[in-house]
């Protein structure tokens, strides 16, 4: 096994790694603020993927610009989208349940992640008559993978490195620097205080939905760039494996979220790509790329409870 | 309050009486009008994936036996006798399916089912349908053990007497895409790649044993985890194999995604599949790097069929929401053999419809001996509900699009 295949199966986990920390972030800033696991959260991303379709499809003009001179408005229309399923699904699911016993929203957050796909897989419609009962195309780059020594980085790989690292970045300058942001951290920490502070937390809650909805929707259109395709159920293994990211990193911290959609990358693709590189282990590689993933889980989880960069927190629940 | 919701309690006790009232109506209306001057309802199921990625397989499906029922119907095909189409969706899902199985087994006006599309639906189908006696024929659904047993590579045995299926399984399918490979294509190393189904792994199976026979070599063997889209690690192994043509076991939604994925990344090798690979909607994922693709679809290619012309014609006559795709040909024939058996059954009890279970068992014996001329061509089953054709076609993408069959012919082992 080559250095160049090694490198290429890291550019691979870091890519994918990426996405799924774009999507983790959004479960660990709801379960930051209002410990709730937002299962709907998959979907919220789904819905991000057919928000930016939509300005693609059904706005004249945009499917001829070439596709760099798109993404911004395909962006900005998955943002728009699944900010808005958020927001209302906190508005009209989740706030009337925040007294409820926490089972409560926690069924009513994987009743509405059924229900979004069947909206979208119902009445979801393409010009021309196309449903999206079947996955849908999604424009992708044309051209050729850059070429690093032997390592190609896709062009949709590039856009997905750069997307995630200014959306971390910026999250991180809101969580710090802006008022919003840290009367955001103030809420987490102790709403009825943060209350008595002047600090709405109503307001701030939605203000978490509302930033993971958006990051979900930028690593909804990387998804789109990449595979070239997009389908309304493509939240559930999506959201399945940024839930894991997120509790590999520990759930509750933002930073943690991204290092674990990277660590969970890196080793579904390094475990299986090398494993599928010899002979002898084959059988034991791609098919196998879940299970070594939750395996890293378990024993994470078993060494260090509370994630990679959680911190122990008195039990809530 | 209490008022209210009692009343509310009331109204829906009343209308579920009512439909049950009604249903239970028309259940026993079909065998009291038979002797009388109405026509006698007879049902006949269709079950395939009406969403979900498969959905443009699945449609055709439909479609294809709603032209057999409509014509039978217009033609009076069995005199007394309102056919009628009952369609439902199993999501390509094998607990939907069974579901769906159960369903078609408890109304007794169902004489026969067409489908499913999936060989794990059809496998989790087959024990319902079996305990009631009730003809399955499957369209599109190829692997070998659903006719011939689990162990039907050494000992073939029936499994099921209900089941038929008018379509050439996967232990041609494979060995008939691994020898167009090694003699015609002259590649000798090849990679296999399966989305861990029933069928995709059938297939590769079948494949692999042939291409190993002819002296080939299986570079590299992966199977995909379900649903993904993501074969970075495997196309990296498989660049480093120095494989010259990927062999996929599965359908299009995730195979389409493996070639475009093969080609962005540096690697030009053919992607080839089975009947599952070979939809227009795998060029449009793919984008134009499939072009030199190959997919194998069992029968002769329809539009060169002289006995699928009137299928075609009239199919185009009817003008259906979607094109009858790859099982058209082979659903339309197969919803067209249950019709027939319905009316070997009802000649043989005088033209009326025999009470009960006798019903289904007189189908199924009927089903056995049927033999007709039909759109894709002759149609019998033998000793294990198959059909005696064992005519294959290899499609390549060329331009853009399926081409029109590059090689056509039976496999003969």
């Amino acid at each position: 096994m080559s250095v160049t295949v090694l490198l290429q199966l890291v550019e691979n986990g870091l890519v994918l790694g990426a996405m799924y920390g774009l999507i983790a972030v959004g479960y660990t800033m709801v379960y930051g603020t209002i410990q709730l696991i937002n299962f709907a959260h998959g979907e919220i991303f789904m819905l991000g993927g057919f928000g930016a379709l939509t300005v693609y499809a059904w706005i004249p003009g945009v499917a001829h610009l070439p596709l760099l001179a798109a993404l911004p408005l395909m962006l900005l229309g998955g943002v728009v989208v699944a900010v808005a399923a958020a927001v209302g699904a906190e508005r009209l699911a989740y706030r009337p349940l925040r007294a409820a016993p926490r089972l409560a929203p926690l069924i009513t957050a994987i009743g509405l992640s059924l229900a979004l796909q069947q909206v979208v897989s119902l009445w979801y419609r393409l010009p021309g008559g196309g449903n999206a009962k079947a996955p849908v195309a999604f424009p992708s780059f044309g051209g050729k993978a850059f070429n690093l020594g032997g390592v190609l980085v896709q062009r949709a790989d590039l856009f997905t490195v750069i997307a995630a690292a200014v959306c971390m970045a910026a999250l991180a300058w809101f969580v710090a620097r802006t008022r919003s942001g840290r009367a955001m951290q103030a809420t987490a920490q102790d709403p009825d205080t943060a209350r008595l502070m002047g600090i709405d937390p109503d307001r701030m809650i939605v203000v978490a939905f509302a930033v993971g909805a958006a990051l979900a929707a930028v690593a909804a259109l990387t998804q789109g760039l990449r595979y070239g395709q997009i389908s309304f159920d493509m939240g559930f293994v999506a959201g399945l494996k940024a839930f894991t990211a997120a509790v590999l990193g520990g759930i509750g911290n933002v930073r943690g979220a991204m290092l674990g959609g990277i660590v969970l990358g890196l080793a579904e693709e390094l475990s299986s790509g090398i494993l599928a590189h010899f002979r002898d282990t084959a059988q034991y590689g791609q098919a196998w790329a879940d299970v070594w993933a939750f395996v890293l889980l378990i024993l994470v989880l078993l060494l260090r409870p509370q994630g990679l960069l959680g911190e122990r927190v008195a039990d809530r629940a | 309050m209490f008022q209210r919701s009692l009343a509310v309690l009331g109204a829906v006790a009343g209308v579920c009486g009512l439909a049950t009232a009604c249903g239970s109506r028309s259940q026993s209306g079909h065998q009291a009008s038979g002797s009388g001057g109405g026509a006698t309802v007879v049902k006949i199921g269709l079950d395939a994936p009406l969403t979900g990625g498969l959905q443009a397989l699945g449609l055709g499906m439909q479609y294809s036996a709603q032209l057999a029922v409509d014509l039978a119907n217009k033609q009076q095909a069995v005199p007394g006798v309102t056919f009628q189409l009952v369609a439902k969706d199993d999501q390509a899902s094998a607990s939907i399916g069974e579901q769906n199985a159960a369903a078609y087994v408890a109304d007794p006006a169902v004489a026969g089912v067409v489908g499913p599309l999936n060989s794990a639906v059809a496998q989790s189908m087959q024990s319902v349908f079996n305990q009631a006696n009730l003809v399955d024929v499957s369209s599109a659904s190829t692997n070998p053990s659903l006719t011939q047993g689990p162990n039907w590579k050494t000992a073939k045995t029936r499994a099921y007497p209900s089941f038929f299926r008018d379509i050439t399984t996967d232990a041609v399918q494979g060995p008939f895409a691994a020898d167009y490979v090694f003699k015609t294509l002259g590649i000798h190393t090849v990679a296999t790649v399966d989305d861990g189904q029933t069928y995709g792994v059938g297939l590769v199976e079948t494949f692999s044993a042939e291409f190993k026979k002819l002296g080939g070599q299986i570079a590299l063997a992966q199977t995909a985890t379900a649903n993904t889209t993501d074969y970075s690690s495997v196309i990296s192994a498989i660049k480093s194999s120095g494989a010259k043509l990927v062999y996929y076991g599965g359908e299009y939604p995730a195979g389409a995604p493996l070639s475009k994925e093969l080609k962005a990344a540096g690697l030009n090798i053919p992607e080839m599949g089975g009947d599952g690979n070979e939809d227009p909607t795998y060029i449009k994922t793919a984008g134009p790097a499939s072009n030199g693709d190959f997919a194998t679809v069992p029968g002769a290619p329809l539009a060169a069929l002289p006995s699928a012309k009137d299928f075609i014609a009239q199919y185009q006559a009817a003008h259906f929401p979607a094109p009858y795709a790859i099982y058209g040909g082979t659903s339309y024939d197969a919803a067209e053999s249950i019709i027939l058996s319905v009316k070997a059954a009802l000649a043989q009890d005088g033209g009326k419809v025999p009470a009960g279970d006798a019903f289904r068992s007189q189908v199924e014996k009927a089903e056995q001996a049927v033999s007709f001329d039909g759109a894709t061509g002759p149609v019998a089953f033998d000793q294990y509900g198959d059909i005696g054709s064992k005519v294959i076609t290899m499609y390549k993408i060329e331009n853009g699009a399926w081409d029109q069959g590059v090689y056509s012919g039976a496999f003969a082992g």
